[in-house]
């Protein structure tokens, strides 16, 4: 099943002559296992497009299905349940409780979603675990590099049977080696079966997806071929 | 890429064949920049001739002749490893010069030409990245060459941005002059009238000697 659809999506701000049209006629569909990239300069309309993603905002107009369901014939409830349970959300900024420690912080949204404590803290070590970070589940953030928080919020958008990521400049605040090792769990995480969505200007970043779509002024103007195999690179060196 | 000195580089390690020292170079650089056999003889002999390596003349020629480094040629990696390289003079860049011209050619949209710069660039980006997602840990040598060539093409893209970003802000400040246009005659901006010599310099700079 389609893990995430997009029809036809427009996103308009304002009306009359402040009118701003943020998202022109977005087609994208997401299979599970799948890395999206969505790059675009700022104001391309690359958050609006994940927000909508993620029922976090209404188009204007065009149709969200996730996992097949479409989003706007949901309840209030039902809708805040899906967020809870199938979508994770990373940004750049982490946004990590301060408060609780990492295990605590990846096992939130189980317990939010009424999983019992005890059970939830498992899960929540396990996802650690599968991150190699099962060493920093007692830390507070502020006792994490800015690498290590970034893991843990890769963890927690995952934990459970979340199988849709969504990300906004994940590694925007991170230096090249800790994006490395971000996006290697962001590719870890779409090999069991995620399917993951990451906006960005960074083209490095955007690299790692098995897809990039280009956005410009609202709209998608382009998108990469699917990459052959790196191999092609070492057969074509300027001397053999 | 200096082959001359990446040899002496691997001779700095001890003696060598000459078929060694091209699987050594290479396997340090990922098999990315192959080397043939030719060139790694005709290298060889040209630093033998400036007397930075020495070979087994016992041996004769063949696969079984050793080269080892000279004390002149350590002097000489060491001063080339520590010389910069010319990055001062800009490459003529193929690409600069398409998104240039095409600016001038009517009927087509820059946009569009950037566009397919910059997908075709990502596109060889995603294939290093695979290649970098797939190298072990311990091949550090391809590690940095595909890290390299990653920076390079990511430079590429970001000019490509830039340059789709100034050539947007630039026609929508020309739209904008062309509105606001003086029906009595064209209205260059004052440095461009100036250069043109259609206005004279005001106030006290064409008093200044």
């Amino acid at each position: 099943m389609t893990a995430l659809e997009l029809r036809g999506i427009s996103r308009t701000y304002g009306s009359g002559p402040s009118e701003v049209h943020a998202l022109v006629d977005i087609d994208l569909v997401v299979e599970p296992g799948d890395l999206v990239a969505v790059m675009g300069p700022s104001g391309s309309g690359k958050s609006t497009l994940l927000a909508i993603a993620g029922s976090l905002e209404d188009p204007t107009a065009g149709e969200v299905l996730i996992a097949g369901q479409a989003v706007a014939t949901m309840s209030r409830n039902a809708r805040a349940r899906l967020r809870r349970r199938s979508i994770g959300y990373v940004f750049q900024d982490f946004n990590l409780l301060a408060g609780l420690t990492a295990v605590e912080n990846v096992a939130l949204p189980l317990e939010l979603d009424g999983t019992p404590a005890r059970a939830a803290r498992r899960t929540g070590l396990e996802a650690l675990e599968v991150f190699g970070l099962d060493d920093r589940a007692e830390r507070f953030p502020d006792e994490l590099s800015g690498g290590e928080r970034q893991r843990v919020a890769i963890a927690r958008a995952v934990v459970g049977d979340r199988r849709l990521l969504l990300a906004d400049e994940p590694t925007g605040a991170l230096d090249s080696v800790n994006g490395e090792a971000v996006m290697r769990l962001v590719r870890a995480a779409c090999q069991r079966g995620v399917a993951g969505v990451i906006v960005t200007h960074d083209a490095q970043l955007a690299s790692w997806a098995d897809r990039v779509v280009f956005l410009r002024d609202g709209r998608v103007v382009d998108q990469t071929a699917p990459p052959p195999k790196p191999e092609s690179l070492l057969a074509s060196g300027p001397n053999r | 890429m200096s082959v001359r000195h990446a040899l002496l580089a691997l001779l700095s390690e001890g003696p060598k064949y000459g078929l060694q020292l091209r699987q050594e170079f290479e396997a340090g650089t990922g098999e990315i920049w192959p080397l043939n056999v030719g060139q790694v003889y005709t290298t060889l002999q040209r630093l033998e001739r400036d007397g930075f390596v020495e070979s087994d003349d016992a041996a004769g020629e063949g696969p079984q002749k050793g080269f080892r480094i000279t004390a002149a040629g350590e002097d000489e990696l060491v001063l080339w490893l520590r010389t910069p390289p010319d990055l001062a003079s800009p490459p003529r860049d193929e690409l600069v010069i398409k998104v240039l011209v095409s600016r001038l050619v009517p009927g087509v949209d820059v946009s569009e030409v950037v566009q397919a710069h910059r997908r075709y660039v990502v596109e060889l980006m995603q294939q290093y990245t695979r290649l970098k997602e797939d190298v072990s840990e311990d091949d550090v040598g391809l590690a940095l060459v595909v890290d390299a060539e990653l920076f390079r093409l990511d430079g590429v893209v970001r000019w490509l941005d830039a340059a789709d970003g100034r050539l947007k802000r630039h026609a929508a400040g020309r739209a904008e002059t062309d509105s606001d246009a003086d029906p009595a005659g064209p209205s260059l901006p004052l440095r461009v009238r100036r250069r043109a010599g259609t206005t004279k310099p005001t106030g006290t700079t064409g008093a200044r000697r």
